[in-house]
């Protein structure tokens, strides 16, 4: 959809698609951070002495999942500003 | 100043009063200069840069300008954080004969730490890698970095050869190289910069309309009660910017170290 009709499709149903962009969004990356911070608790309760090593990981897993989420945060306003 | 903070406190602009939420948006990340050279104007951000260059770079030259064996404690905290990136952050992705890169992850991971966490230091109080053109040289930096030691340790075609692992049946290339290369040569620095600006921009994004909107809802009214709940907020945000801050450092030096890992040593 051109950038036109976003803003007349949002000017009728009076919403603000950006909130709506991150709603969805937000989904995926709650949904793997979960996965990525479950997995990690029950890895580190199997085995305790690989708590360092297993945090690390966790760490860049989640912040790898997380990005997206930012990414799709922030996309409403790069598309507001460059349309 | 920028727009929402400059509206909201140069007036008496209370919820109850009429006027609306002077909401924060793109236009706080703009900053007008402090003084122009001709066209070239100097912002507060450019100003914050060169202050996290100067503290990193005056830190580290206290801590080693004359080393002795049982340090003292300037010397002991440089030692602390030179040891602290090359155990966590270095040794996991190079070993140990990736240590020459020691010097590089260092500057990298305390500046863009000291840039990060600009955000929260009082009167100063703007993450400079919140505007993305701060991001970008350093991405650019790391992406020449492991493309250049790509092609000198594996040669130019064994470098796009190993992006395939062997043993593939030949229909998957059709999709499998087109992947690989888009990874390597766009998707790989694009993410890099992009997770760390967006990191940044939505924290203080978020201390914006926080601190704003406690502002905005301070009236002798009901209004009290919704600012004592904004404030509230406000520190939560705070406080988990600071695990933010330290941890979007952390993740770009990491990849940084594996990016370099796997240009040097495609094992895999």
């Amino acid at each position: 959809m051109s950038l036109a009709a976003n803003l007349a499709a949002s000017q009728v149903l009076n919403i603000n698609i950006g909130a709506v962009a991150y709603g969805l969004a937000a989904i995926g990356p709650g949904i793997g951070i979960g996965l990525v911070f479950g997995h990690a608790i029950e890895a580190m309760a199997r085995q305790p002495e690989a708590t360092g090593r297993i945090s690390l990981y966790m760490w860049i897993g989640f912040s790898l999942t997380e990005a997206l989420a930012l990414i799709g945060l922030v996309a409403p306003f790069i598309f507001h500003y460059s349309g | 100043m920028t727009g929402a903070v400059a509206a909201a406190a140069g007036g008496s602009c209370h919820i109850f009063s009429g006027c609306g939420f002077p909401a924060p948006g793109l236009q706080d990340f703009v900053w007008t200069p402090l003084f122009t050279i001709g066209s070239f104007g100097f912002t507060k951000p450019m100003l914050l840069a060169i202050l996290a260059a100067l503290v990193v770079i005056v830190f580290f030259w206290a801590a080693f300008r004359k080393p002795r064996l049982i340090p003292g404690r300037t010397q002991s905290l440089g030692e602390l954080a030179i040891l602290a990136v090359r155990d966590q952050i270095l040794r996991p992705s190079l070993g140990k004969k990736g240590d020459s890169y020691l010097p590089f992850l260092v500057s990298l991971f305390f500046f863009i730490y000291i840039m990060n966490v600009m955000e929260l230091i009082p009167l100063l109080q703007f993450p400079v890698t919140s505007r993305i053109g701060f991001v970008w040289p350093l991405v650019l930096t790391v992406y020449f970095l492991y493309l250049y030691l790509g092609f000198k340790h594996q040669g130019a075609w064994g470098y796009f050869r190993n992006m395939i692992p062997p043993g593939v049946p030949y229909p998957i290339y059709i999709i499998l190289v087109p992947v690989e290369l888009l990874r390597f040569f766009v998707f790989q620095p694009f993410t890099l910069g992009v997770r760390l600006f967006g990191n940044m921009f939505a924290g203080h994004l978020l201390l914006t309309i926080f601190t704003i909107a406690t502002w905005y809802m301070l009236s002798l009214s009901v209004g009290l009660l919704y600012a004592v709940g904004s404030f509230a907020l406000a520190i939560f945000v705070f406080l988990l910017e600071t695990l933010v801050t330290l941890l979007q450092a952390f993740i770009f030096t990491t990849l940084t170290a594996t990016y370099i890992a796997s240009s040097v040593d495609p094992a895999h």
